[in-house]
Order: C-alpha cells, then structure tokens, then sequence
C-alpha cells in the first residue's frame, strides 16, 4: 500500500468518531433544517415548499418575532458589557497578594458552578417574588415591593441579575490573563511615577485586550442563546417582556410544531451571531494589543 | 499604617459582597428546612425557627409514582454513559488532530472550529426529526449517543490543547523502539493525558447533570426524567403542594455539582483558565 494512502487511512481512522457525528449530527442536520426553512412542516404530513413564505411572514408580520429580537438584543447589550465589566473589576481587586484571595475566589466562582441549573431558577422566582426575600427585606425599610417576575417593567432585569450573578467563567479567565502580565511593566511605570489608575488604563486594560476579546465573543454568542432562565422562570411573559429569541423559537418548534418556521427562524439566528462575531473581529484590529506583532 | 487600613477595607468589602453573592443558596438552604407556615412569613431569614427534615423526606417521594430515586438514577445514568463516550471519543479524535498529519486534516479541524461556534439551535430541528424518525424519542439514546462520536467538540479542542502540549521527542522515541501509531496513543499520550481527562470527565459530569433543554425535548414519560425535568414538574405553579419540600429537592440536586466543584477545584479553575471554557 502507497505510504501517503496509509497515513490517510490511520488519521481518518483516528478522527473517524468525530467526522461520523459532524456528518450525521452537524453536517447533514445544517442542510436539512435550510432546506425546512423554506417548507411548511408540523411533522405529520411532509415538507410542503413554500419558498421564501417563512422568512417573509417573519420578518413582515409576526409582531411577536420582532419583539422577541428587541427582548433579546436589549439583554444582550446591557448584560454581556455589564457581567464583562464586574467580572474584570473583581479579577483586578482579587491579584492583591493577600491571604484569603484564593478562598474568596472560589466562593464568588460558586453562583457560575450550578449556573443553568433548575434549582437555581426556582430559587430567583422565589427570591424575587412578591412573598420573597427581597421584598422581605425591603419591608424592613419601609417599601412595599412588587412581584419582580411577573411585572412587565422589571421580569427582564431579574433575569440579567441572574446572569450578572454569574460572572465566574470570565472572572477566572481575566484573573489567568493577567497573571500573563509582565511585572516590569508595572515596575518601569512606578519609576516614571505613574500613578494606580493610570497604570490601569495605560498597562492593565491594553495588555488585556486579547482576553477581553475573547471574554466578549463567548458571551455574546451565549447571550443570543439563552433558554433556560427565560424558560423556566418568566416563560417568556409577563406579556412577553422575556420572550427570548430561542424561547420563541422553541415554542414554535415543539408547541406548535411549525418545523419550518423555527428553522428559518434558527438560521436568521445564525446570520445574526455571524454578524455580530465578524463584526467583533473586524473590530480587533483597532482595540485589540498583540504583542508579537509589536503593538497594533 | 495606611496600608492595614486599605487591608482591612479590601477584606471588608469582598466579604461584605461575597456575602451578598452566596446568600441565595443559603437562603435555598435555610428555606428546605423551615416549615412550610414559615417560608414565606419570615422570607428573608436564614434561620429556621426548628429543623423541618420532613421536608427531605417527604420530597424525596416525589408525587404520582415517581419518586426522586427514580430522578437521581435517570441523571446517573444518562451522565455517566456520557462521560465514557466523551472520555473514548474526545481523546481518539484529538490525537488524530494533534499528532498525526494527513492531507484532510486541516479542512477537517476549520470543520471542527466552526462546529464550535454554531448554535445549537440551527441543528436542534432536524435532530429532533431523525431521533424521532429513529424512535429514539423517549429513551436515553438522544441524550447519549452523540457523546460516542465527538457530540462536543469543546471537550476534543480541549484534548487537542492538552496533547499538543506533549513533547514530540517522546513519539520519536517510541518509533525507534518499533512502536506504530496504535501503540504510541496508547502507551506514551494516554499514560501522560490524566489531567486532560480529569478536566473534560470533570465538566462533562457538570455540563451533563445540569443540561436542561436536551431532557425537556427528547424525554416525556416522568419515569424516564432526569433530575432537572423531575424538579421542574414538581414546581409547576399548578402542582406544587408544599414549598418546603420543593426547596430541599432543589437542594439534593445540586449536591452532585458542588461535591464535584469542592473535590476537583483546582482541575475546574485550570481547565476555564487555560481553555477558556464556560463553567
């Protein structure tokens, strides 16, 4: 046998698992559901094509879908800067050398262990309820606080807390990050008498763009996909306040079984995480520092 | 003089705010052991006036015919059938990707790369379809089998990482000694990839017992639940009878997780850090 063939042969061999479950379970799945995408399907009778019909309803006249994009966008940009943003100032404070550091990180990492959780979700619609322990204590000062869930103005803000309680994953990653950080850096700095807070802008946050880059594309393309709190504590109301982009798409999939509606629906999903991702990455170049290119 | 003070003010603040960020699973904690009358009376307390463990015990039983062993079981055996399958998967397929050169290899690895960033949505239907046009629906299989063949490509990067991290020197070595490829993947990468295992059984565990939306698509006989879909039912606004019992279940299910988080934390920590994984 040909030695290049055989060579071939024994890596195919070796990633053979993997390429079987990208061919059945990624690859022929991508096909199938933009294929859906333009038929009628409720899964009983077969596919029925109706070109463009999906799209087109969705983006002309479903209210509901507009909504849920201006539900989902709104969490979004308001959660992932926000959880970036106390993820970083906790990582700072926490690369003081004092005893304890280790300990406290592992408690504040604790809320991120049980993150998507059920149990976690039980326990904001009670926390937050109208018999719950926020109002409880807002008694004490005299307020008289509302259900926080099911009040239209404030049930989507209960579930950004609920992300924003859970900055661990990104907290350990800028902690990693800026231990990577030359400590000349800082000790040329203080020689030219730089003070705290200028070393933080001028040092800390450029040398930490790539991390930071990072940290921003993984949680915005989490963010477009969050389920399960929506799911489980508002379910999408109070009138639809909460309603998810993957709520609704999951409503229409597996409530009203409109299969060929939610396709569309995921690969308009999926031409918005492209645009955003690309975007973030065209962005790069102008924010982001790598050393081995000597700067920007 | 001053530099105790800014010590002292760092303590306080980061307990003060640690406190803050722990309290609701104390108050988890403290509520599956009030009485039912109390829960809400005195919500924001986090002492019981007297330790109410009927709460543990008549939760457990669940309602209906099932009860919460029967949960329990459902999620052991749907995570740990997983977790073999990413263990053999996610290391076979990474050593094809990291220490092997063949022409296909690097259209094959952009494949992988991209199919880290898809949503699972966009695959989330036709799955569904060809599970249910399998009969696959309402048995474990659909929640299983894709672990047999690289269903997260996250834990076969992660690998990948890790065996790159390896010395070459050492194949070499072992091609000297007349060791072919089979043999170089089992004696001299598996020996040194421990951590690597650790780390991806670690999150797997965690990723497995928490996932949500794999068990509420593809299981609906309460027999078959898993402990999420079990503490979801048993929460329906229209069913639950008692919170108190509805508490200590959601303190039972999260057990498993921090009994995993406090044993293995280093392995957590390092593998989030250095891959950048989400916990």
């Amino acid at each position: 046998m040909n030695q290049q063939f055989k060579r071939e042969l024994v890596g195919i061999s070796f990633i053979s698992p993997w390429l079987l479950g990208f061919l059945t379970f990624t690859l022929g799945p991508i096909i199938a559901s933009l294929y859906l995408s333009f038929t009628n399907y409720d899964m009983l009778s077969s596919p029925e094509w109706i070109g463009t019909h999906n799209y087109i309803h969705m983006l002309t006249q479903d209210s509901r879908y507009w909504n849920s994009l201006k539900v989902t966008f709104l969490f979004v940009f308001i959660s992932v800067p926000l959880k970036l943003m106390f993820a970083l100032f906790v990582a700072v404070l926490f690369t003081r050398n004092y005893r304890g550091v280790s300990f406290y990180r592992t408690v504040y990492y604790i809320p991120s262990i049980i993150g998507g959780s059920v149990a976690v979700s039980v326990m904001w619609k009670r926390l937050f309820g109208l018999h719950g322990a926020l109002n409880s204590g807002l008694s004490f000062l005299g307020i008289k606080g509302v259900d926080w869930i099911t009040e239209p103005n404030t049930a989507i803000w209960s579930l950004i807390l609920l992300v924003l309680w859970q900055f661990g994953s990104p907290m350990l990653i800028f902690m990693a990050g800026l231990k990577q950080i030359p400590k000349e850096l800082y000790e040329a700095a203080s020689v030219d008498g730089a003070s705290k807070v200028s070393n933080f802008f001028r040092i800390t946050l450029p040398m930490l763009t790539p991390v930071i880059f990072f940290n921003l594309v993984m949680q915005m393309i989490g963010g477009f996909m969050t389920f399960t709190q929506s799911f489980l504590i508002t379910a999408g109301g109070p009138l639809d306040r909460t309603l998810f982009y993957a709520v609704y798409l999951y409503q229409n999939a597996f409530t009203n079984f409109q299969m060929g509606y939610a396709s569309a629906m995921a690969w308009v999903l999926l031409l918005i995480i492209a645009t955003f991702t690309a975007l973030v990455f065209k962005s790069s170049s102008a924010w982001v520092y790598y050393e081995s290119d000597g700067g920007k | 003089m001053t530099l105790s003070v800014r010590r002292i003010g760092f303590h306080v603040f980061v307990i003060a705010f640690g406190l803050l960020m722990i309290y609701p699973i104390l108050w988890t904690l403290a509520s599956s052991l009030k009485p039912e009358s109390e829960i809400f009376k005195h919500a924001g307390s986090l002492i019981p006036s007297t330790l109410e463990w009927n709460n543990y015990i008549k939760g457990w039983s669940g309602f209906g015919t099932t009860s919460f062993s029967i949960f329990f079981r459902n999620s052991a055996v749907i995570t740990l059938f997983g977790l073999v399958g990413t263990l053999f998967s996610s290391s076979v397929v990474a050593f094809g990707f990291a220490r092997l050169k063949f022409r296909t290899q690097s259209l094959f690895f952009a494949c992988l790369m991209i199919t880290m960033m898809l949503p699972s949505q966009v695959t989330m239907i036709p799955q569904y379809i060809m599970f249910h046009k399998l009969n696959w629906v309402n048995t474990f299989l659909p929640l299983i089998v894709p672990h047999y063949i690289g269903g997260s490509p996250f834990f076969i990067f992660m690998m990948i990482q890790f065996f790159r991290g390896i010395p070459r020197e050492l194949d070499e070595a072992a091609v000297i000694d007349g060791c072919n490829t089979y043999h170089i993947f089992w004696k001299v990468i598996l020996p040194l990839a421990k951590p690597a295992f650790m780390t991806v059984a670690i999150f797997s565990f965690m990723w497995t017992w928490d996932d949500f939306l794999g068990p509420l698509i593809y299981l609906n006989d309460p027999k078959l639940f898993t402990v999420s879909m079990g503490l979801r039912m048993f929460s329906d606004p229209s069913s639950v009878s008692n919170w108190g019992y509805m508490f200590a279940m959601s303190v039972l299910s999260l057990i498993p997780q921090f009994l995993i988080f406090f044993t293995f934390q280093k392995y957590i920590v390092e593998g989030i850090a250095t891959t950048g994984l989400k916990g």
